[in-house]
């Protein structure tokens, strides 16, 4: 590529205090490409971004549009250079019409009031010319997320677009909708407009990716030509360690069958039956939305159950409150740290001592809690989680992304579960501290529990479990073990609709 | 770290006693000191005694206060359940009076008794309210305070109940045990007995669980209905308790007893570090904390201040104490 890059950062860096955040990255982005930028969680992506999109200002180094050096006083700033992020969090207004919010900030006026004629028409010619089938008077709460990031994509069609920024656009996409905005950017592409395109979906970058930019730990590891690499060595630039090094083997036991659920349904569920054995790892993948935590949410209670029967060692619990369930010994972990798996103003040893308290691991029946004992207790499971002394007597709210994930981990050694249900275990976690809670989940496993492992992150939930069961569309789409648990099988059965009718 | 070393200053340690206990330290030395100033009565022995023990009332209703606020919610029903524990003990008392002239202290246990049901009968309106029907606690408790001071009102038609037994009045109004009057000790037993609950049992542990995440908390096998709900009727027991000892002390059954104290002891918790979002909060520093408020109203009125002007500034107190508050959850969450 001889031409001029469109944009392109010189050494740009990042200095927060105690954290360099980005360490003189080089970056580049040419006309017609799209370039993705890869790397774990807090590697520097979104810092990246932040700079090219005017939200936030280089300690050191340049941005250069167009040849000409840069600084973007804000995000509006950068708009009006032609630069457009779509954020992960959509700055939609829900309550407005999707005219109103293509249109907002700049409204076409007749004197001193705002021209809705106009504004719908403009508006639907713009989402027309787009190919997006929307009605431009909807309100927007009512649109589905593909949709309303659609609108957010028209938004950036204002004025000269030439940079288009997607953050992670597909995470909550399904797969025709991904398919339609592929077809998007290649149009896009196609009318040289350069796009800088952040994903995880690494099977997704050879579908649309030119270039692909490694980042780690706020330095950047290299940039690749897609047509000159493949998903593991793009795994490695990212962790800096080969597949096999991050994923433990886990040996598989032969125990009883522990859990029996037979016929489940819920709203989004359907006839779902399935066996826990105790030394077993099952895992849990589908697409956003297919329902594989809905699954288990119904399991433990927290969505209401319809139909069917869910048995712990033969016993019913099918209508057990979520707190007798624990008790029987399943224990649950919230793919939402924040919301519901934490107490964010409390500490890590305050959080780790409520299922102390409440479990019969320590401090007996009586109601006096034995603190002295609970504290001790907490220290132990600190320990094993590997959290840092430093952490223990701060507020959880303090801790990274990692961290809370290990005080979530030490729930679950709190209360004396057979099987444990990690849902979504590693979402925003580096791979480091991943590499540690796969020993954890190795650990509970060998030692005879059942673990169950729902997770997006495919490579994950196969590298860890020895079955896997495959939803689709709220039903199991099929039960896979041994040598058919390949990603091409799986992948069959994500949009498979033929097991669900079954 | 390296943030942490840059601000080491002078105010170093008045940001971390902040973040520790919250805004009542610095109050409490603030009102000392003004109050000193405008009177010289203030700062004797006496009159902190005196403090002590017209603080006794809004001490216990604070501490019921506390639960609530901990447990996520508040409580504006408060001075209804001490009017209607007033009205119902005071008519039971006189009715099973006029019955048993002989056993004046089955009246009286009786009386209280039933003072205790009303109450009990608030807060389980109001546990029901929030925790099965997910009614916001401000809409429940500001709805039920309506009804009660209304049946207080009704009951009563507005006059207030007289005839009590005197051995009422004289035990639980104006009664010293060791030279320590009754309410006092009694106060005191309660405040052990909360320091107890809330730091020594599973319960209490509880309450501050599901007031600082319910749905971690319903996800760590808690019953957090029954914790809630728990919350609200042992508030209105205290409140209740309180309503009974002010019904000693002024004699007579009335439904406008404790028409304040709602707003009191909520001013009493957020200035003693109790945070209105729930889970964060602690017994001695609310004791402080109402014992303040009193200390104020008592320096207030040696200096003269009218009642009314008196209002404002105690309103003006909760609100800064709210500001204060955010300003701290905030420290908290971010770590500075």
């Amino acid at each position: 590529m001889s031409t001029q890059p469109l944009i392109e950062t010189r050494a740009i860096t990042k200095q927060y205090p105690g954290v360099l955040a980005l360490n003189a990255v080089d970056f580049d982005l040419h006309l017609g490409e799209v370039h993705v930028l890869f790397g774990e969680n807090g590697a520097g992506k979104s810092t990246l971004i932040s700079m090219l999109a005017g939200a936030n200002t280089p300690s050191q180094g340049s941005v250069v549009l167009d040849g000409q050096e840069m600084k973007f006083d804000s995000v509006a700033d950068a708009q009006d250079k032609g630069i457009y992020t779509v954020f992960q969090e959509f700055s939609l207004i829900p309550t407005l019409t999707v005219a109103q919010n293509i249109f907002l900030g700049w409204e076409p006026m007749k004197g001193p009031f705002i021209d809705h004629r106009t504004m719908r028409k403009r508006a639907h010619e713009m989402l027309l010319e787009l190919g997006f089938d929307i009605d431009p008077n909807e309100t927007t709460s009512h649109l589905s997320r593909a949709q309303q990031q659609m609108v957010e994509i028209t938004k950036a069609f204002h004025g000269d677009l030439k940079v288009l920024i997607l953050d992670e656009p597909t995470a909550s996409l399904t797969d025709k909708e991904v398919d339609h905005l592929f077809e998007f950017v290649n149009e896009l592409k196609a009318k040289g407009v350069g796009i800088i395109y952040i994903s995880h979906r690494i099977q997704e970058f050879s579908r649309i990716a030119n270039r692909v930019t490694v980042l780690r730990d706020g330095g950047k590891i290299g940039t690749v030509d897609m047509a000159d690499t493949d998903e593991d060595a793009l795994v490695e630039m990212m962790t800096g360690r080969a597949i096999d090094e991050i994923y433990p083997k886990i040996e598989q036991g032969s125990g009883e069958v522990l859990l029996t659920v037979e016929g489940l349904r819920t709203a989004g569920i359907y006839d779902a039956s399935f066996e826990v054995r105790a030394g077993e790892v099952l895992g849990v993948a589908g697409l956003v939305g297919s329902g594989k935590s809905r699954l288990f949410r119904t399991v433990m209670g927290l969505t209401t159950r319809v139909q069917g029967t869910v048995k712990m060692r033969g016993k019913d619990i099918s209508h057990a409150p979520t707190r007798d369930i624990i008790k029987e010994g399943i224990y649950y972990l919230s793919p939402d740290r924040k919301e519901e798996g934490l107490d964010l103003v409390k500490t890590s040893k305050d959080n780790l001592a409520i299922n102390l308290v409440m479990g019969d691991k320590v401090g007996g029946d009586g109601q006096l809690v034995k603190w002295f004992e609970v504290n001790s207790e907490v220290e132990t499971i600190s320990d094993h989680v590997e959290l840092h002394e430093g952490y223990r007597n701060k507020p959880v709210s303090q801790l990274s992304g990692g961290n809370q994930q290990k005080v979530l981990f030490g729930k679950c050694f709190g209360q004396n579960a057979d099987i444990i249900i990690f849902d979504e275990p590693t979402v925003g976690v580096d791979m480091g501290t991943r590499a540690a809670l796969y020993l954890l989940i190795k650990e509970l496993a060998e030692s005879g529990n059942a673990v169950i492992v729902i997770s997006s992150d495919l490579p994950e939930v196969m590298n860890l479990s020895h079955r896997m069961i495959v939803l689709a569309h709220g039903h199991i789409s099929a039960e896979l073990s041994g040598d058919n648990m390949t990603e091409e099988q799986v992948l069959k059965f994500f949009f498979d609709e033929t097991g669900a009718k079954q | 770290m390296m943030t942490e070393a840059k601000k080491t200053g002078a105010f170093d340690p008045i940001r971390k006693t902040f973040i520790k206990v919250g805004v009542l330290p610095f109050f409490l030395v603030g009102a000392l000191i003004i109050f000193t100033a405008l009177s010289d009565k203030f700062l004797s022995l006496q009159n902190l005694v005196n403090v002590a023990r017209q603080s006794v009332y809004l001490v216990l209703v604070s501490m019921g206060q506390m639960l609530v606020l901990i447990s996520g919610g508040f409580d504006l029903s408060v001075g209804t359940s001490i009017a209607l524990t007033s009205v119902v003990s005071a008519l039971g008392m006189v009715w099973l009076a006029g019955i048993f002239p002989d056993a004046i202290w089955l009246a009286i246990a009786l009386g209280a008794f039933m003072g205790f049901a009303a109450a009990i009968s608030v807060g389980l309106v109001n546990g029901v309210g929030v925790a099965y029907f997910d009614v916001s606690p401000f809409i429940m408790t500001l709805g039920v305070s309506s009804v009660g001071a209304g049946l207080a009102l009704f009951l009563t038609g507005g006059v207030p109940v007289s005839g009590l037994p005197f051995a009422f009045g004289d035990t639980f109004g104006f009664g010293r045990l060791f030279g320590v009057p009754v309410p006092v000790i009694i106060a005191a037993i309660c405040i052990i007995v909360m320091w107890l609950f809330m730091s020594r049992t599973r319960l209490g542990t509880q309450v501050y669980a599901v007031g600082g995440n319910i749905k971690a908390a319903h996800l760590s096998a808690i019953n957090t209905k029954r914790t809630l709900m728990m919350a609200y009727v042992i508030c209105a027991l205290i409140a209740s308790l309180t309503g009974l000892l002010l019904t000693a002390r002024v004699e007579s059954g009335e439904a406008n007893l404790g028409s304040t104290i709602a707003l009191e002891s909520i001013a009493a918790c957020v200035i003693a570090g109790v945070s209105l979002r729930g889970g964060i909060g602690r017994v001695e520093n609310v004791v402080l904390g109402a014992f303040f408020i009193v200390l104020v109203q008592n320096g207030m009125n040696l200096a003269q201040v009218s009642s009314y002007m008196q209002m404002v500034l105690l309103g003006a107190l909760l609100i800064l104490a709210v500001i204060f508050d955010q300003m701290r959850y905030r420290m908290i969450l971010s770590g500075n």
